[in-house]
């Protein structure tokens, strides 16, 4: 027993009303619940409520709503009134931020410190900053000299369970400031705040048709990305899934952005601000369980400050706190579902297989629920599964580099591209590595940053299009004539 | 575990201190390349730790410990030129009875006052075990010969004084002379004799943590038994995230050496929820070995009343009022 | 008497050399009106193969050059494609069947569109590129760096002024390039190889293989060490399924712009509309860059 041992501090979950059963928000109305499969709180594997699988008949009720608000009154609303709409749903999201951070624990997993401190508040700022586009459009360098951007019409947003409400506002966001109408799909294990979002909508007036929420698994999805009458797809989520959406749109007009997969390295020197590394590694590896498509899952260490390093990482995770995600001192919540939890479960002991070594610090886990223990692998190879394969957990793989070149040609030696991170108080190195690594996004003496300014999106297969910032808008309008002489994605 | 008040001499000081850095002769160009070859220290990511675990919700039963041991840990603090015997005197009755209302109130660790008040603070305090410490060293700004210097110190320890708290010179450090300041710690902890060294580097002139972190190494050769941020007279003065580097700085110092060194933030840390901020950033990265009164000291005044008060508190289930605390 | 010509063998451009296609095919190029032009190379999957390879060891090097450094050699190319204007006129007018005085429009337009990009090297990342103020104490910079070997199926009408147009936006931006040329007037690709490798254009960063579109553009769109592909020249070209293609390309998320469609089929665009920075833009990718900022 430490010393100082912190008693429970768990916040309250009467502030959020869940109901029993959900219907789908379609036309700016709840449909009555149908066939319906429940979404459990994966911390115990309590059922908190049962939501309904949509059918390519309610896809299709959910597209053509979305179609005749586009035509309708949206589509004729001025930039100004619509970034209105925008600026309301922001200050909702803010006034209601405890409800939906309880909520969004409840539904992923994941702490409620996460969800209270960044979840929930960049969600509502992503609405923020776009609303403020949704006028000033024209200034964004969009489109050529006397050509105008236009909304695509319909966009079908399918989004993870990692970050349920924040994917939520990457997508709907830049979406609505650009005039397009939307229908989201919700992850299946995570729908429960994309459908509060629905009411958000309601409370702001927003008018029907123009955000449509349809829940269900990935037929669900499948349904909604080939419905011909869907002009874009913003998908984020596998690379496996990424690649079949791509596949199914060839051919057609659709365009689609997708935000997928990711195997990032950190490469940490051996001048790094040691102490801000570790917990950059740290952060980059365990902030949400690691179930992040950028999280830093390959430590790419200078040889020569492999074992400080690695030394005080251990000494730092033996801090962590694991267990309660409603506790607010908790560190580190619940896998969000069994699949994921067998699917880390299975990595981690093919990478002890091929010679990695495991270790975890002392935690006990609790019995319910799906739960993995923070976990370091070291003696990791490149050529091991988990120095290549998206495990999506709280598993660092750890590696060594001797020379910045083959630090570089290790970190960009996977067909992912994402994100990376650089560790040294080197200025022209930074800059220099920051040039060579082949990755969306480059955190250097920080790691796992966002910002709705910052457009964050992948090379290679990890996707294509950037999401957030003057680059983000891109992905939803086009400059081609209405007519349907087809374009350039 | 029991404090380490080795008398220690200059010269053995400095040879420990040739050991340490592997040198045959310690030189300020020793000395330099030795601090200057610490890993850096990025402000953005320090501050935002500190702000991670600034996050930490104390409750209950947990709170109620946190509240003890940080009347515990005080070094409760009179440091002007308007002190008179009177207001030493009333100073120590509140640390030997901190509230008439209940006995079972922890006392704080230590009376901390100029040096020609520690006879009467012996006095007051007599055997209740509570320390006196003084501060010496032309404090609070260092700017005094060295003869000046060790004077101080010698006769606040010949006045009774069990724990000195000294200046560096902050002049020197600044302007690289980090062997200037070696030897005035060296030779100030010599003249402690079995009193107890608390060097004050006065963070807020150092200005950056890669300074904080050097100095607080610079200290710990030097023979230091706490490293402590301020005088009180300068602004910025404790902050979290200088004693987070000083906190990172005596961890790795003892695994560096085996020697365990205390931290001190003196200055500014008045409320229950700022001591207990610094409780965590203790426990979670200097770890438990550190939460005592003998490796961890908080130099203030004001926060013992609000510690009071949040005991109060959590004892009557009310919240309580400036009436209910004694001014002193 | 007269003198008896010297003719030219057109063959393949490939890391900066000229091979004939390793199938040790060839095929009659001829000109709009039916008569024997030459001789070109048949470029097969393997030739492909190894322009795919040029352009992946040469995309380094040329991603680094400085934008400067690249807006030159560009600027260098469009001199010496100025410089061969005469014969490239030919080519044109007979390969598309113009006029001589329509024929030299068209390469003056080549020419200018070559200027055109040989000038934006250097503004492409100021106009693509920006600050982003983040709500923190980070310097956080978004800007455009080349995508990596792209795959370009080239105009097959317009043999040159079209070809200029697809392939001087991608490595304006520091890219690479395999482009398989006009199946039916290779001639000019031909040609424009040789103005490259004189115009200080290092081998591989452009590989030009003549061949037919339908026989390569698959192991093209499959392949996985391409990043991009410009589905352009899939207007009019005979036998090829360019959702096929996009479906190929989808199996390493290649970026891929997609042709022109009008009336349900693929158009090839007016090459004497102003370009704009579509055609930079789809083979640009944007990094983004965080660093605190602290004392």
């Amino acid at each position: 027993m430490p010393t100082f041992d912190y008693a429970p501090a768990p916040e309250s979950r009467s502030v959020v009303t869940i109901a029993p059963t959900y219907g789908f928000f379609i036309d700016g109305a709840f449909t009555r619940p149908k066939a319906t499969f429940a979404t459990l709180n994966p911390a115990d594997e309590s059922v908190l409520a049962e939501v309904s699988q949509a059918g390519p008949k309610d896809v299709d009720k959910a597209v053509a709503a979305a179609r005749r608000a586009f035509e309708g009154e949206w589509g004729r609303l001025s930039g100004a009134e619509r970034g209105k709409y925008l600026f309301r749903i922001a200050r909702i999201l803010q006034e209601r931020a405890r409800e939906f951070a309880v909520l969004e624990t409840l539904d992923n997993g994941k702490p409620i410190k996460e969800t209270r401190d960044f979840d929930v508040p960049t969600a509502a700022a992503h609405f923020f900053y776009h609303a403020g586009w949704a006028d000033k459009l024209e200034y964004a360098g969009l489109s050529a000299p006397g050509a105008t951007a236009r909304p695509h019409g319909v966009v079908a947003q399918v989004i993870p369970w990692n970050f349920p409400l924040l994917m939520l506002a990457w997508k709907i966001a830049p979406a609505l400031a650009t005039g397009n109408t939307v229908v989201l799909k919700p992850a299946e294990s995570t729908p429960l705040s994309a459908l509060l979002f629905a009411e958000v909508c309601q409370q702001a007036d927003l008018p029907a048709g123009v955000v449509n929420i349809v829940t269900g698994d990935g037929r669900t999805g499948q349904a909604l990305v080939e419905h011909p009458d869907v002009d874009k797809i913003a998908f984020t989520g596998s690379t496996e899934v990424g690649k079949i959406i791509a596949r199914s749109i060839a051919g057609t007009a659709k365009k689609a952005t997708l935000e997928l997969g990711g195997k990032a390295a950190n490469v940490v020197f051996d001048d790094a601000p040691i102490d801000q590394a570790v917990e950059g590694i740290v952060g980059g590896i365990f902030f949400n369980q690691g179930q992040v498509c950028c999280a830093g899952s390959r430590l790419l260490v200078q040889e020569n400050v492999h074992d400080e390093v690695v030394a005080k990482l251990k000494r730092r995770l033996q801090t962590l706190r694991v267990g309660d995600p409603m506790d607010k001192n908790t560190d580190l919540g619940a896998i969000n579902s069994r699949e994921q939890l067998d699917r880390i479960t299975t990595l981690v002991d093919a990478g002890v297989a091929e010679g990695a070594e495991r270790w975890s610090p002392a935690c006990t886990l609790p019995t319910k629920g799906f739960w993995y223990p923070p976990t370091l692998l070291t003696g990791v190879a490149q050529t091991h599964r988990v120095a290549t394969e998206e495990i999506f957990g709280p598993v660092l793989s750890v590696l060594t580099f001797r020379t910045p070149q083959e630090a570089v040609a290790k970190a960009n030696n996977t067909a992912y591209g994402l994100s990376a991170g650089v560790w040294t108080e080197k200025g022209s190195r930074i800059l220099w590595m920051a040039d060579q690594l082949r990755a969306g996004v480059v955190w250097a003496n920080t790691f796992n940053r966002f910002d709705p300014t910052s457009p964050f999106g992948g090379y290679k297969e990890s996707g294509y299009g950037r999401e957030g910032g003057r680059h983000g808008l891109e992905a939803y309008v086009t400059t081609t004539p209405a007519t349907p002489t087809g374009a350039t994605r | 575990m029991t404090v380490s008040t080795t008398t220690r001499s200059a010269a053995e000081l400095t040879a420990q201190a040739r050991d340490v850095l592997g040198v045959s002769r310690l030189t300020n160009r020793a000395l330099t390349s030795w601090l200057h070859g610490l890993p850096g220290v990025d402000q953005v990511g320090c501050e935002g730790r500190v702000a991670g675990l600034g996050t930490r919700s104390i409750k209950t039963t947990s709170k109620a410990w946190a509240i003890d041991t940080a009347i515990a840990m005080i070094d409760l603090t009179t440091l002007e030129g308007s002190d008179t015997p009177g207001k030493v005197r009333s100073l120590c009755a509140k640390a030997l009875v901190p509230d008439p209302l209940d006995p079972t109130t922890p006392r704080p660790a230590a009376i901390c006052v100029y040096g020609d008040m520690v006879a009467t603070a012996k006095a007051a305090l007599g055997d209740s075990g509570i320390h006196v410490a003084a501060v010496a060293t032309a404090f609070p700004s260092g700017r005094a010969s060295m003869a000046v210097k060790l004077a101080d110190t010698r006769d606040a320890v010949k006045a009774g004084a069990d724990e000195i708290d000294m200046v560096i010179d902050r002049g020197a450090f600044l302007s690289g002379d980090y062997l200037t300041v070696f030897n005035q710690i060296a030779e100030v902890k010599q003249a402690c004799g079995d009193a107890h060294l608390k060097v004050i580097m006065e963070t807020g002139e150092l200005v950056t943590y890669d300074n904080v972190r050097r100095a607080s190494y610079l200290s710990m050769l030097a023979g230091g038994d706490f490293i402590k941020t301020s005088t009180g007279k300068i602004q910025p003065a404790a902050t979290l995230p200088v004693t987070l580097i000083m906190l990172e700085a005596v961890r790795d110092w003892r695994e560096l050496t085996g020697v365990q060194v205390g931290v001190k933030p003196a200055g500014g840390i008045r409320t229950t929820k700022d001591a207990i901020k610094y409780l965590v950033m203790v426990s979670e990265i200097a770890g438990e070995d550190w939460l005592t009164p003998e490796w961890f000291r908080f130099g203030a005044s004001g926060l013992l009343n609000d510690l009071l008060l949040q005991r109060q508190k959590l004892a009557t289930g009310a919240y309580s009022g400036a009436d209910y605390v004694t001014i002193d | 008497m007269s003198r008896l010509d010297v003719r030219k063998t057109y063959k393949l451009y490939i890391g900066g050399k000229f091979p004939r296609s390793e199938s040790g095919r060839s095929y009659a190029v001829q000109s709009a009106s039916g008569e024997f032009l030459a001789n070109a190379s048949m470029g097969s999957r393997k030739d492909v193969r190894d322009a795919v390879v040029a352009a992946r060891a040469a995309f380094g090097g040329w991603a680094a050059a400085t934008p400067y450094n690249r807006g030159q050699v560009l600027y260098r190319v469009a001199e010496v494609l100025e410089g061969r204007r005469a014969q490239f006129i030919d080519e044109v007018a007979a390969g598309e069947g113009l006029t001589a005085r329509a024929a030299a429009g068209v390469v003056d337009a080549a020419v200018d569109r070559v200027v055109w990009y040989a000038g934006w090297t250097d503004k492409i990342a100021q106009v693509l590129g920006n600050l982003n103020p983040v709500a923190g104490p980070y310097f956080n910079v978004s800007a455009p760096e080349p995508t990596g070997v792209v795959g370009v199926l080239a105009p097959q009408a317009s043999s040159l002024l079209g070809l200029v147009s697809v392939v001087a936006p991608v490595i304006a931006s520091g890219n690479t390039a395999v482009v398989v040329s006009s199946a039916a007037r290779p001639l000019p690709a031909v040609t424009l190889g040789e103005v490259l490798a004189t115009s200080d254009v290092p081998g591989g960063v452009v590989n030009i293989v003549t061949a037919q579109t339908a026989e390569v553009a698959t192991w093209l769109a499959a392949h996985r060490d391409v990043n991009a592909i410009d589905l352009t020249g899939v207007a009019g070209a005979e036998g090829v399924d360019w959702a096929g293609l996009e479906a190929e390309a989808a199996g390493n998320l290649k970026r891929v712009l997609r042709p022109q469609v009008a009336g349900g089929v693929p158009v090839e665009p007016d090459w004497t509309a102003a370009p704009g920075l579509e055609r930079i833009r789809a083979f640009v990718e944007t990094k983004t860059v965080w660093h605190p900022k602290g004392l």
